[in-house]
């Protein structure tokens, strides 16, 4: 039981930062139709500024914020940059582009910062909570790292929800002649998307590194894990985004805490492939309902 | 006063549009008609900028408009209202029309969406459905009610007669004749259903090949029978 529970409470800090990164792959799908292979890198390297600041003795939650705004930059300067170019031609071709970005991130970082693992900081303890005299398996920073990740969903719900803003994103990623035609400045809310996403990828990395050691690879597994993530909830759907990370999450602590954890890497492309062979549209993908 | 002037479009080598003009005065509807492929369509979206034009002007109220950004048109009163697939799907029909409430004509006060449910109570009624889910008629009305949100001056219809079954046209037609003369819009109705068109258009302009044929009040197109086989189709 004890065990049960540990694995459980594991498994959900773990989806939750799976889920904040498949939320991210999830936005700029929404509203580009591309998979960005380069979410990893691109997140890792808003961890690497934010370790730079704390080595310089700025405080955690500043540097924290300063990574989230990096990122929010570095989204919209690779969507005008990188992807603008290639808008209108095969989705391929993008795709492509954020996998040769994957590279110069990873080359570049390791070119400024070295190779070697740092250890990357965390705001609270991050050894287990104890209840009475038994460790229970969760940190304090696991229990922030749920909250966190819960915030930033609510944040976008209510973005996406209830705003205007929110409205002409959505408007834009479906049907962005259209909302040209109502006066939606489309091209603005395509580079606002892959701001947004790639502020969330921040947290992701943020949270992913806290109490733990970083190198230019540290992202890495995510880069299959948040598809994974994505692609079980429906890479269209937020909510399947979510819940497909925290799936994801508690399957991989329970055959890491019951069978082993080198095993954890083959279930992962196991849910994979029974999912593609399944449901191709994901678990939360809504109802085939495009134009006709 | 909306008056395109000698407006030139390609599509590549080949001209879509070749010199064509004519005016729409507020308060009436012009419909311009022609077969398939005679290029209204491709009228419509060079205004909209969606097409550039490669001649001409298009001037609204003495403004030239010809080459502004198609996110801009709204803001001076002008909406090209898509054909009936032109809702955006996913939204809601309260989202669709919020979302033509949102970029309005200068200076406009915000229309209430329940004045938009007063003139289409088929879509007070399913104000909470996702578009996809609106039958033919239902989103042609909601592809011309979203761009009432916008308060427009003019308002450019591309088929909206597309598809619909003959009461349901008749239905959308009385309901635009009756904004013309309450709202003193300035309607352009392209329409290849050319019979019907005249029956609600004050002015007609026949399209063939990219040029203007002709161009004539809608009771003389109607009565040229020569005309009307040879373009229309009736």
């Amino acid at each position: 039981m004890q065990q049960f529970l540990d694995t459980t409470l594991g498994g959900l800090v773990l989806g939750a930062v799976y889920a904040a990164f498949a939320l991210a792959l999830c936005l700029i799908w929404r509203s580009t139709r591309i998979v960005n292979f380069a979410q990893a890198a691109m997140a890792m390297v808003t961890t690497y500024i934010a370790l730079s600041l704390i080595n310089v003795d700025v405080p955690y939650w500043v540097a924290f914020l300063a990574a989230i705004a990096a990122g929010f930059m570095l989204g919209a300067l690779v969507e005008r940059l990188i992807i603008r170019p290639v808008e209108g031609k095969a989705d391929l071709n993008a795709v492509i582009l954020t996998l040769g970005l994957f590279m110069v991130l990873h080359g570049l970082t390791a070119l400024v910062f070295g190779v070697q693992h740092r250890g990357f900081p965390a705001p609270v303890s991050t050894s287990a909570i104890e209840v009475g005299d038994t460790s229970i398996g969760i940190t304090p920073f696991g229990v922030l790292t749920i909250v966190i990740v819960a915030v930033v969903m609510a944040g976008l719900v209510v973005l996406f929800r209830f705003t205007d803003l929110g409205l002409r994103m959505r408007a834009s990623a479906f049907n962005g002649e259209v909302s040209r035609l109502l006066g939606v400045r489309v091209g603005r809310m395509l580079t606002l998307g892959w701001a947004l996403a790639a502020a969330v990828g921040a947290v992701a990395g943020l949270l992913i590194a806290g109490g733990d050691l970083v190198n230019p690879a540290f992202m890495d597994p995510f880069v299959i894990y948040g598809f994974i993530a994505a692609v079980l909830g429906g890479l269209d759907s937020p909510i399947g985004s979510v819940i497909g990370g925290l799936i994801l999450g508690l399957s991989l602590s329970y055959v890491t805490g019951y069978v082993g954890e080198h095993l954890a890497p083959l279930v992962a492309l196991g849910i994979l492939m029974l999912v593609l062979l399944v449901r191709p549209s994901g678990l939360f993908a809504a109802a085939a309902a495009r134009r006709v | 006063m909306f008056a395109v002037e000698d407006l030139s479009a390609a599509y590549g080598p080949v001209k879509a549009l070749n010199g064509v003009s004519f005016t729409a005065d507020r308060g009436q509807v012009t419909a311009v008609l022609g077969a398939n492929g005679a290029g209204k369509t491709t009228l419509l979206r060079t205004v909209s900028g969606l097409v550039r034009s490669t001649a001409g002007s298009v001037t609204l109220d003495g403004k030239d408009i010809t080459r502004t950004a198609t996110e801009k048109l709204t803001s001076y009163g002008l909406s090209h209202v898509p054909e009936g697939r032109g809702v955006i799907a996913e939204l809601t029909v309260v989202e669709n029309l919020r979302l033509g409430g949102l970029h309005r004509a200068t200076g406009s006060e915000p229309m209430p969406i329940e004045r938009i449910f007063e003139l289409f109570p088929r879509l007070g009624e399913r104000r909470e459905a996702t578009a996809h889910m609106l039958s033919g008629g239902e989103r042609q009305m909601l592809v011309i009610g979203r761009a009432l949100m916008a308060r427009p001056t003019v308002l450019l219809l591309d088929e909206p007669s597309l598809g619909l079954a003959p009461r349901v046209v008749a239905q959308i037609f009385d309901l635009l004749r009756g904004l013309v003369q309450n709202e003193h819009l300035t309607v352009v109705l392209v329409e290849q259903n050319a019979r019907s068109a005249l029956s609600i258009a004050d002015h007609g302009v026949v399209l063939n090949l990219g040029k203007v044929v002709a161009s004539a009040p809608a009771a003389e197109l109607a009565a040229d029978e020569q005309l009307r086989h040879a373009y229309l189709g009736f």
